[in-house]
């Protein structure tokens, strides 16, 4: 007789490979999974819109001949002193504990020779840092590790965090391996053991006092530097309206895919909304209150490339600001390092355990052995490279879509590629006038 | 000098405060601070200010060297993120007095609200009367010293931060331990009182601080996070 003919052995989409090893993880161990990154699954993002470019209606600039503006001016709402960005792409707040001294050097140049601004992080301002930024925002957090109003003084902006995409509501931490004595000293803890960073600020609570806090904020810095704040993308159209009427000068809004240094999976991937999503209330709101272009807007959460600036630009944002990508630049999950990453049970490309410390690119780590691969002069022209290409990409885009002027790219010059993509931004499905959710054509 | 911040005009008496030399120890009185918000906040000489009143959110906030005394009450946030220096209220404090307070003094005649101290970095507060719920949650380093009653879950989170209370208390909060009164803690607190001030001795008081149980996660522990 004939053998029964086998089935072939079918993977469950529900419960794929990952899946499985996160349950026999979670049976081993008893905690949740904890990583750095933003989000891994796929997400309706910039990918999914396109430009129309010029055509018949609207002619295009000569790429390099006509000029195509990229500077920006952020905080031009209260403060004496705003700041002005020769791109309009900035550094996200990363912190001093997360990254090394060096990566943080790196940084500082980078943005430095491309016109542009660098923030601080949890764990304070460093000298690196400091030195190395000619403009420097001060972000001010729940934690308050390291804050102080002589570095307050020295900032040219202080950044308010409410929240991040990766984790709104969510505080940090900081697992043992990582507090070196430096870091811990700059936090006022002892070396060595587990830092939780709060979730909420100790002294105020909601839009009420938030306004009364950056009062005082303001105070202290006597009216002169941009008062930022930062919010994960949780309830945009709200959280902008809010952070208007508490008064900040500048928006940041960070999406769902964007990078943190250590959170647990579970709420990188499952609490906020994605950036593409976000963009469009909040814009909706800054007009709203008739305060769009006065109160900036920065977006940031998996900003890749040019065409990335120029979407999030074209939506109504002011600037960008990246994390990833930049420590990418400077040589995170190189390939060189791939046997090292292996040996930590990684690859290449996929490392995500920043919190552990021992990150074979000596970005994430306080161990002074890895620390010393990373040299932040070569480090920082790579940064400062690769913001050159984001923004002649981006004003590569402008000028075929006929603009002089990198903010002056619109909605108008965008269409979808998906249903869902189309909802978000609120612009046509491709070859159609049919924009989800609005109840006229266009 | 005299300001009269009647009209609220608080941006006026702060810029005139940080206008002051590095090591002037002047003497600015504030007349009519009628719940005013920020008031002397960021201030970096040893000024003497003395306010005629009660004050909004944040008095003294970010203090560093200046000697700031209230006359009166203080809203929420009074002396956050106090460098050096001293606040001293002659009423009582609201919420998050001496919030991630760095160092200095800090000296309630009165009562203080919930979340006295909390994330404190260094501060040494000291209340002659009684504190609310939460409060030193996450403390970190300096010294709260309490002549009255604590709330509930006092010191939740704890880490190395000392906390003295000589009435009672309504509860700990997790990893939030009583522990033994050594005679460096004698010493420290004896200090303490007579800096502030207090009609107090330091065998009065009993001392709690981290068990440090929570340093390290422990999946054992989990109940506690
Ligand atoms: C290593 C690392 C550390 C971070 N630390 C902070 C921080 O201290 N404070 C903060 O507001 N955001 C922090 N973030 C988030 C970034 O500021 C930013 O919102 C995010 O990285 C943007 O998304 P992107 O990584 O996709 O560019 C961190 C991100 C990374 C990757």
């Amino acid at each position: 007789m004939d053998k029964t003919p086998n089935t072939t052995p079918r993977q469950s989409s529900t419960f794929d490979d990952y899946t499985l090893s996160e349950i026999r993880r979670a049976a081993a161990t008893g905690i949740y999974d904890i990583r750095g990154g933003g989000a891994k699954r796929k997400l309706p993002h910039f990918d999914d819109l396109l430009f129309l470019g010029a055509s018949m209606s609207r002619y295009p600039l000569e790429g390099y001949r006509e000029k195509c503006t990229t500077n920006v001016v952020l905080g031009t709402r209260y403060a004496k002193k705003p700041i002005t960005l020769d791109i309009p792409i900035t550094i996200a707040g990363m912190s001093f504990g997360s990254l090394s001294g060096p990566a943080k050097e790196s940084l500082g140049r980078g943005a430095s020779m491309a016109g542009t601004s660098t923030t601080t992080g949890d764990g304070g301002m460093t000298e690196e840092e400091r030195g190395h930024s000619k403009t420097l925002v001060y972000q001010y957090l729940p934690s308050r590790y390291g804050m102080n109003p002589d570095d307050l003084r020295r900032a040219d902006a202080v950044e308010m965090v409410v929240g991040q995409g990766a984790k709104p509501g969510g505080g940090g931490m900081l697992l043992g391996q990582k507090i070196s004595d430096r870091v811990a000293s700059m936090r006022n803890l002892p070396a060595g053991i587990d830092q939780r960073s709060a979730c909420r600020h100790p002294d105020w609570t909601g839009p009420d006092d938030l306004e009364i806090k950056i009062l005082e904020l303001r105070e202290i810095t006597d009216w002169q530097i941009p008062v930022f704040v930062k919010v994960g993308g949780a309830r945009p159209y709200y959280d902008v309206a809010l952070a208007v009427k508490s008064g900040a000068d500048v928006i940041v809004l960070d999406g769902m895919q964007g990078g943190t240094a250590a959170t647990q999976e579970v709420f990188i991937e499952h609490v906020g909304q994605p950036t593409l999503a976000c963009i469009r209330p909040a814009v909706q709101a800054l007009q709203d209150l008739g305060m769009h272009r006065k109160v900036q807007l920065i977006i940031s959460g998996g900003i890749r490339n040019g065409a990335d600036v120029a979407k999030a630009l074209a939506l109504g944002a002011d600037a960008v600001s990246i994390g990833t990508a930049a420590l990418v630049a400077i040589g995170d999950n190189d390939p060189r390092w791939a046997e090292e990453y292996e040996a930590l049970g990684s690859a290449a490309g996929c490392y995500d355990d920043w919190h552990e410390g021992q990150d074979p690119a000596g970005i994430t780590t306080q161990d002074p052995e890895l620390m010393k691969r990373l040299d932040p002069e070569i480090a920082g022209r790579r940064l400062a490279n690769y913001l050159n290409v984001l923004t002649l990409e981006a004003q590569t885009i402008a000028r075929a879509c006929g603009k002089n002027n990198i903010h002056n790219l619109e909605p108008e010059d965008l269409c979808a590629l998906t249903v869902e993509a189309a909802a978000m931004a609120g612009v046509p499905l491709a070859g159609t006038q049919w924009v989800p959710g609005q109840q006229t054509y266009t | 000098m005299q300001i009269d911040i009647t009209d609220g005009e608080i941006r006026n008496l702060n810029q005139q405060l940080h206008a002051q030399p590095a090591d002037s120890t002047t003497k600015c009185e504030v007349l009519n601070p009628n719940g005013a918000h920020a008031i002397a906040v960021g201030l970096n000489a040893p000024l003497n200010v003395s306010i005629n009143g009660s004050t909004g959110y944040y008095c003294a906030g970010m203090n560093k060297h200046a000697n700031v005394e209230v006359h009166g009450s203080v809203g929420p946030g009074a002396a956050e993120n106090m460098m050096s220096g001293s606040l001293t209220v002659h009423g009582d404090a609201s919420q998050y007095a001496g919030a991630s307070g760095h160092g200095g003094l800090l000296n309630i005649k009165g009562n203080a609200s919930s979340r006295c101290g909390i994330s404190m970095k260094g501060i040494n507060i000291v209340v002659h009367g009684n504190i609310g719920h939460m409060s030193a949650f996450m403390a970190q380093s300096g010294n709260l010293v309490v002549l009255g009653d604590a709330g509930d879950a006092l010191g939740d989170s704890l880490y190395e931060a000392r906390l003295y209370v000589r009435g009672n208390v309504k509860s700990l909060g997790a990893d939030c331990i009583e522990k033994p009164m050594k005679e460096e803690h004698l010493t420290e607190l004896t200090e303490l009182l007579k800096q502030a001030g207090a009609d107090a001795t330091a065998d009065q008081f009993k001392r709690y601080g981290s068990a440090r149980e929570l340093y390290h996660f422990n999946i054992d522990n989990a109940s506690a996070y």
